[in-house]
């Protein structure tokens, strides 16, 4: 017997020194990733080998993502997680 | 101890420079540069005085710290009644000529009357004088600065100077000093234009004496310790400069984009840091070469860019192939999201263009996106624009008018009267994103609640630096707040206002506050300047310097009715993002702002308050 496991697509976008980290193929900053159905925010990162403790500003379709609920919420198709080392400007 | 207890006071019209001895029992109460001029300016100049008129007075103002080991410690303000605001302007400044200037022996520089020619005020060291400026009557800052250090024979000067723009009175034009850093805002060069005054060039050769020496010294090294340890003030900044917003700020749905029609604008990444620092196309080189520091500066968020040799905007003009002012974040969003221009060395061309010719690129951009309102609404037309096509997204349109603009020519005179004067001629004043006559910055208050309240009671008219709420609002400096409800917005509000006012009285930049609070910033005003100064102390002088600049701006003429926002942040909704749906809450927070302030109901400082605070 075989299981499978539904995918959804999301996208990925990361700034500054988290550039680094985007998967071969992106183009301003974002990718589109496909991800298991049950994803979190953490679990996406993790995946890219974020590190966790650079992400400063991680914003959930461009609402803030507060640390405790970043590994809680589930990501659903077509979300978009952006994320920012310590940055600010003015 | 801090200040050097001497201002110098020129009077253009009779042609005088003299001596004074500083107040200092005014600077124990306000400080020093914005707090401390703004005080001299209050008690020397009706506040309904004409700001184009000789009665004006414009002041160049350093504080206690500038020019001393403090990290950032090089900042200069011009304190003045402002030309395109009509309220009080103070416009600060890095670069190196507020330290300059402060070796030379002064503190600050108060400037009377009107030249009967242009001229120049050269001070090296204790010795002042007014000079001719027949020869660089006309020409840009660049070459002014060029032409002083010539004259002179002294490249170790810091000069000042207005450009094109100032001499020609565009409401908007701002002061340059060291080519690309600028008191930019409330068209304080305009004033200096209309005094006939050129340029102010510096040599000093002094140093700035301190309280206590070995305690500054310690103090200071601490808190550039904090400094560098902090991850924005010590690697964000740095790398990727205050331009890194871009992303962020379009991301929370906060972008005025195409005169706040939009709160996103599609192609934001193009004319972002990470675009900047991305080798182009046709080169294969960065726009962004390096990065920059001011005098003293330990953080170095500036950008020094290159255009690309063969952009359309540079063809056969050598003089702009070369290194300069790169785009910082307000730059880049006045004039691209904000004209829908995604032409990230088209803006570069113009940003250089509004250094040279002595533009605010915030007014100026916002000015231009009003016009390409009224143009697509068909209130304007190609005659009216002298044939340019002046759509939504056009780099060419864009480069057109900034071309235009310093010099006062043909559609370039009317940009030069900024949004509200230009939209207000056209029928449609409510097209001026404005508030009390200054355009506002890069952040949309559907999507930034407080920033409403922040733009509404600037005492300069609409402006982020009063009040930079988008710090806790959006980035969690120094604690997140929710950037979409108007709850607890007017205590949030006037503690950055506060907290600001003092620190603009120091001579520090107000960048450092990413880092810093008022804990790391006493210490080093304590062990430099005479008195005691606690952190409560500073946040009581800004409260009073506050409320001092408020006075002024009601003797002036201005009321509650004054603090408000262009109609369309508090009646049409933002179409996309976390904010869609959402309008301001100005009319919510501004009670409470009033009875935090200890105003009345119409915005006025209460006997009670203005006695509590010494005033």
């Amino acid at each position: 017997m075989t299981t499978t496991t539904d995918t959804i697509q999301v996208t990925l976008k990361l700034y500054a020194s988290l550039g680094a980290h985007l998967p071969a193929g992106h183009t301003r900053n974002e990718a589109r990733v496909e991800v298991p159905e049950g994803t979190t925010i953490l679990s996406l990162l993790d995946s890219h080998n974020v590190p966790r403790e650079a992400c400063h500003l991680v914003l959930l379709n461009g609402v803030f993502q507060p640390p405790g609920s970043r590994g809680n919420a589930r990501l659903k198709a077509g979300d978009a997680v952006a994320v920012w080392p310590p940055v600010a400007g003015g | 101890m801090g200040w050097n207890g001497k201002i110098l006071r020129v009077n253009l019209t009779e042609g005088t420079v003299k001596s004074e001895p500083l107040n200092m029992d005014w600077a124990q109460k306000y400080l020093g540069l914005r707090g401390l001029a703004s005080k001299y300016l209050i008690e020397e100049i009706d506040p309904k005085v004409d700001a184009l008129g000789p009665d004006n007075k414009l002041i160049f103002a350093t504080g206690p710290l500038t020019g001393t080991a403090a990290s950032t410690g090089g900042r200069y303000s011009v304190v003045t009644k402002g030309a395109l605001t009509n309220a009080i302007a103070c416009s600060n400044s890095g670069g190196y000529f507020g330290a300059e200037f402060k070796f030379a022996g002064w503190d600050m520089m108060i400037v009377e009357g009107k030249a009967p020619k242009p001229v120049y005020i050269s001070i090296i060291d204790d010795k002042c004088e007014i000079r001719d400026a027949a020869d660089i009557w006309g020409k840009s800052v660049w070459d002014t600065d060029e032409w002083i250090k010539k004259r002179h024979q002294d490249p170790m000067m810091h000069i000042a100077a207005i450009g094109v723009a100032g001499e020609n009175q565009v409401l908007y034009s701002c002061i340059v000093n060291d080519l690309h850093r600028a008191a930019g805002r409330s068209g304080v060069g305009a004033v200096m234009g209309s005094k006939n005054l050129k340029a102010v060039a510096v040599r000093g050769t002094g140093g700035v004496k301190v309280k206590d020496g070995m305690r500054f010294m310690k103090a200071t090294r601490e808190a550039k310790k904090v400094l560098q340890e902090n991850a924005v003030t010590g690697a964000g900044l740095p790398a990727y400069g205050t331009q890194v917003l871009m992303n962020v700020i379009n991301e929370a749905g906060a972008m005025p984009t195409r005169n706040s029609r939009d709160v996103q604008f599609e192609n934001a990444h193009d004319i972002s840091a990470e675009a900047m620092a991305t080798p182009r196309k046709t080169d294969g080189k960065p726009n962004l070469l390096t990065n920059q520091a001011c005098f003293g500066c330990t953080i170095a968020c500036g950008r020094i860019s290159k255009i690309d040799e063969t952009h359309f905007t540079i063809q056969n003009k050598p003089q702009y192939m070369h290194a300069s002012g790169g785009l910082e974040y307000e730059a880049a969003w006045a004039l691209g999201s904000n004209t829908g221009v995604d032409d990230l060395e088209a803006l570069t061309y113009v940003n250089f263009i509004c250094n040279e010719q002595g533009l605010d690129p915030i007014s100026f951009g916002a000015t231009v996106s009003a016009a390409m309102e009224l143009y697509e609404l068909g209130l304007i037309n190609q005659e009216t624009t002298g044939g340019i096509d002046l759509k939504f997204g056009s780099a060419e349109a864009l480069v057109k008018c900034v071309e235009l603009t310093g010099k006062a020519e043909g559609f370039g005179k009317e940009l030069g009267l900024g949004s509200l004067r230009l939209c207000t001629k056209y029928g449609r004043p409510e097209l001026s994103m404005s508030v009390k006559g200054q355009e506002f910055p890069a952040y949309d208050s559907r999507g930034i609640q407080g920033m409403g309240l922040t733009y509404a009671t600037s005492n300069r008219g609409a402006c982020h630096l009063r009040s930079y709420t988008v710090s806790s609002e959006i980035l969690g400096i120094p604690e997140k707040t929710d950037p979409l409800t108007t709850d607890g917005k007017p205590a949030l509000v006037k503690a950055f206002q506060d907290a600001t006012a003092a620190v603009d009285s120091t001579g520090l930049c107000i960048f450092t506050t990413f880092g810093w609070t008022l804990n790391d910033i006493a210490p080093q005003v304590d062990a430099a300047c005479t008195g005691e100064w606690s952190p409560e102390r500073l946040l009581e002088t800004g409260e009073r310097i506050w409320n001092m600049e408020r006075v002024f701006n009601n003797k002036a003429g201005f009321t509650a009715k004054d603090d408000s926002l262009p109609a369309r942040l508090v009646s049409e909704p933002a179409k996309t993002g976390p904010a869609q749906g959402l309008v301001n809450g100005l009319a919510k927070m501004l009670p409470e702002y009033y009875a935090l302030r200890g105003w009345t109901n119409d915005g006025v400082p209460t006997n009670e308050t203005l006695s509590r605070l010494e005033l």
